[in-house]
This record gives structure tokens, sequence and C-alpha cells, in this order.
């Protein structure tokens, strides 16, 4: 029985991956169990310059998911670079270093600088619906991703994984776009752009009025977008959205994607990593699947 | 820190909107000051509550809480036998074991809870603690203090009960080696203000909305003097001058 896969020429134990800003570093899981049992680990979302996030109410029940307004708290690419990845590299795991921008030039010298530094891959946001002027400025229209992944793609020497926006005005045709300008891989989806208000206060929940929803609410659309995605493209595809159990990670593979992140789970049940790669074994043995790679894109 | 599902041994309502939990506490680790996250096992909820430690007995751990939203209330449902998953204990307590002398502990509302665990601690380690309890209209846990503290000051905003007013109006933070706070940010940056006025070492506990409970995912962090903290990790209970700076 194996699950172990190949993604960009760098070899995953497993298809699990802990998604960008619901892990950390991965210190703070690794208290609870060993996280070297993962697949990969993407960062937290890493900006050029240190950011502090947003201000007011960040995080948010919904039905059957969550909404976060973070805005990238981060300590930058620099300081990523000098004690973020010492802490990753402890974990015998695939590191994936997330970045996200506010401008071309924020982009370019980050992506510079982290491929020179020692990560796996670099996952490129640009989806991040939560800081205003970027992230996913760069993600809804295809040309203006097309512009900023070329841009990337020049400096970077490390294998390029660009995170797309589901709000993108059409996701197969981004996909094509970030292809052709030299992605590697694709990630999807990020968070939804959605709104809470309470009506007590009749204020928004959220200080930026829109924030990024993510959870199983989301899940059959982003399992949908990750299908069209993989029969549009050639590139690897690495699905994400509301993934909650070992049929939902199946669900994704079978829809084409490599391998699959998880994130809003860990926090209904942190120790949801660690039970998934013991499911999704338990899973394929009982339904007869001698290598997670041989039921991909079956649909 | 554990992750662990744990039995509800009883869970009454004390008040209007206000329970108390008592679950089986698995030799999981916890002390006065932090919290645990907690979900109903099996709920539908994403996200577990966080809710401070307002007892930690020796196989029992007391929650207290108010219904303020759907986790608060689906917790209320709850019954004796049921199945609770916990997270904890979590966060950065009360400085306990620096601490001598007289201890003063100001609460207000549902931060009273926390610090009935506080005085527990001080008073086993031979600190003289004073308490200062401020409640809207009703009193809840009074009683909880008297084996764990000399003096209990109580205030009511009618005043049916006690003093009629602010509990700050009571406190004279001069007498104390130490202040500890908990309760709503109002009456904290008060303390706070009076414990610098008069150079007394203040600590707040904050409260927040929180995802992962165990600063991985900044969902609770909070501006401070010291740039950005996570009340999960970092905190709950700061120093007043980092979390208040300006006061």
């Amino acid at each position: 029985m194996n699950l172990g896969t190949t993604l960009l020429g760098i070899h995953f134990k497993n298809p699990i991956i802990a998604a960008s800003g619901t892990f950390g570093f991965g210190d703070e899981y690794n208290e609870l169990y060993d996280v070297s049992c993962l697949g990969g680990i993407s960062s937290k979302g890493l900006t050029l310059h240190p950011k502090d996030g947003n201000e007011g109410i960040r995080v948010y029940e919904t039905p059957s998911g969550m909404m976060n307004s973070v805005g990238l708290q981060n300590p930058g690419v620099e300081a990523f670079i000098q004690e973020g990845i010492a802490k990753m590299r402890r974990f015998d795991t695939v590191l994936i270093a997330n970045m996200g921008g506010h401008s071309m030039e924020d982009y370019v010298t980050g992506a510079e600088m982290l491929s020179k530094a020692d990560i796996d891959i670099l996952e490129l946001n640009i989806s991040c619906p939560n800081v205003k002027s970027g992230g996913m400025a760069f993600g809804l229209k295809a040309e203006v991703a097309q512009e900023v992944v070329s841009a990337v793609r020049n400096v970077c020497s490390k294998p390029l994984m660009v995170k797309l926006s589901p709000n993108a005005e059409n996701i197969v045709e981004m996909a094509l776009a970030c292809e052709s300008a030299g992605a590697d891989a694709l990630s999807l989806v990020n968070t939804f752009q959605a709104m809470a208000i309470d009506v007590h206060q009749r204020k928004p929940v959220f200080n930026n009025v829109y924030a990024g929803l993510s959870g199983a609410a989301i899940r059959p659309i982003a399992l949908r977008m990750v299908h069209s995605v993989c029969k549009n493209v050639h590139v690897p595809v690495v699905g994400m959205g509301g993934i909650y159990t070992a049929e939902d990670i199946l669900s994704f593979i079978m829809a084409g994607a490599t391998a699959v992140q998880i994130g809003t789970i860990n926090f209904t049940n942190p120790l949801a990593g660690k039970e998934l790669v013991t499911a999704l074994e338990a899973l394929c043995q009982r339904e007869g699947i001698q290598d997670i790679n041989e039921i991909r894109g079956i649909i | 820190m554990e992750y662990f599902q744990t039995s509800v041994i009883s869970n009454i309502c004390i008040s209007e909107d206000i329970f108390v939990m008592v679950v089986g506490r698995n030799g999981a680790p916890a002390s006065a000051g932090q919290f645990f996250m907690l979900r109903a096992t099996g709920s539908a909820l994403t996200l577990l509550r966080p809710i401070s430690i307002f007892k930690a007995e020796a196989d029992t751990l007391h929650f207290m809480y108010r219904i303020i939203g759907k986790g608060t209330r689906e917790l209320s449902t709850l019954r004796a036998g049921d199945t609770v998953s916990l997270l904890g204990a979590l966060g950065t307590g009360y400085p306990i074991d620096k601490m001598s002398g007289k201890v003063a502990l100001v609460g207000g509302g549902l931060g009273i809870p926390p610090l009935c665990e506080t005085a527990k601690e001080l008073t086993a380690k031979g600190v003289q603690v004073d308490v200062y309890l401020g409640y809207r209209d009703d009193l809840f846990a009074v009683e909880e203090f008297e084996p764990h503290s000399r003096d209990i000051f109580v205030s009511t905003e009618k005043g049916e009960e006690g003093y009629r007013g602010f509990v700050t109006d009571l406190l004279k933070p001069e007498g104390y080696d130490a202040v500890f706070t908990c309760g709503p940010e109002i009456m904290m940056r008060k303390v706070a203000a009076m414990c610098a006025a008069t150079k007394v070492p203040c600590w707040c506990s904050m409260e927040h909305r929180m995802a992962c409970g165990i600063g991985a995912c900044l969902g609770c962090s909070v501006r401070t003097a010291e740039g950005m903290k996570r009340v999960c990790k970092d905190g709950p209970v700061f120093p007043s001058n980092i979390i208040f700076p300006n006061k």
C-alpha cells in the first residue's frame, strides 16, 4: 500500500500537506504530534516586509466552516530565512514557503530571496482576500496573474507553485495563464470572499468588511474547480478546500489532484494531520487501492 | 498541552445564563490563568471555544461560562455522561511563582471565575490574597473565594448587594505587592492605570476569539508595546504595561 507521491520531482511520503496560515511553521502542532508524518507543510503566508495583520475580529464561526481575516501577519521573508526555515527543517517533511505580495516588486524581491534559501517549493499566493491592494488583486484577472507569475518565474530557481483564488473571474483561464507564465504546479482553492454582519451592533463582523470563507462549506465548489482545472492544465495540481476526511482526500485525488492541503480541519481537530494519514491508509486498503497514484484523475 | 476526550460529570446552570461544567481531568496539566479549548464531541461546529479554568481539582476541571453565542449555547446543552473534547491547558497564566507578600485579585463579570483557581494557587504558596469582585447585579462564585482569601470586597452596579458602583472604586493598589485582574477591558484598563500611578505591578488577562488556541493561526493577535502578541500562547495573561501601554 503506497501513499507516497512525487510532485515537482520531490518525494512526498503521503499526499497530505498542512495548508498555509493554519499551521504556523509547524512547531506549535509538533507539540501535539510528530508533524514529520505529514507529506509537507506550507508556511504561514510571508510577505517581503513584516506585517502586523488586520485589526479587529480575525476568526469567526460560520455554518460548516469559518471566516478569517488575519491579514497575513508574518515576520517577513528575511526573518523567515533567518529563523523560520531552521524551525521547519527540524521536521522530516517537504518545506513549502508560501509568499504573497503587495506589488510586483515585492513579489519579485521576495521570490529572489527565497529562491536562494533552503526551501523545497515556493508557493506563490496570488489569492489572499484579506489584504488591500495585494494578494488577491493579482489573482482575479488572468492577464495580471500572468504578469506576476512570469516576473517571479524569471528570478525563481525553485519549483514554483501558484496558489489560486476561487474568486478569479474564470478559474480555468486563470490556471492556464499561470501555467503558460511558467508555474510548475498550481494549488487551489484559497478562501472564498465572504461577509458576516453583526446585527446587534449593526456593523460588519470584520473591519475589512469582507473576509475569507473556508471549511466544509466550500468543499463541493473547491472540488469542482480542482476537477475542471485538472482537465485543462498539464502541470500538477494540489487540491484544497474543506478537506476533513480520508474520503475527501480521495475525492480530490480522483478529481485529478496530485496532493492535497488541509487547513480548517486542523482547528476542529488538532490531531487531524496525523489521523488523516492513518485514515487514508486504512481507506485505501478497504477500497483495494494498492497505490494512491493509480486512482488519480479517474473522474 | 493535551488533546483528549473526557466525560461531562455535571453541567449546572447557576444563574440565568451562567453555567458550571465539571469534566474529568485525565491528568491534564493546568495552572491559574490558563484555559482550555472545548467542543462537544461530534459537534457540527468548526471551532473549539476557549474557556478559562475556574477550578482545577485532582481529578476534575471546572469551567464557568456564560452563553454568549452558538458555541457556548451548545456547551450548555451537554449533560452528565456526554463526551467533550478538550485541548489544553493552554497559554501563559498568572506569574504565581514570582509572587510573595500581598496580592489583590480584581475580577469583573465572567472575568471572576479564573481568579478562583488563581486565589487557590496563591494561597497555597503562602501569598496573602484579597479579592475584589465586580458584578452587574446577581452575585455568583463569591463563596468559592472564601477558603482562598483574607478579604473579599463585592460591588454591584445596581447596589442591591455590596458596594454600589464599580469594583475599582474599592481598590487601593498601593497596599499590595501585585494586582492580577480579569474582566471587561474597560475595567482592566482602569485597574492598570491605578497600578501604574502607584507603581504596583499588574497583570491583565485578555479574552479573544480564537481558532487554533496554540499559537499557529494568529487569529487572536493583539497589538502590544512589544509588537503583536498571541492571546492564546503569549497570553492570555500579560503585564499591564505591555498590553495597555498608554495607561
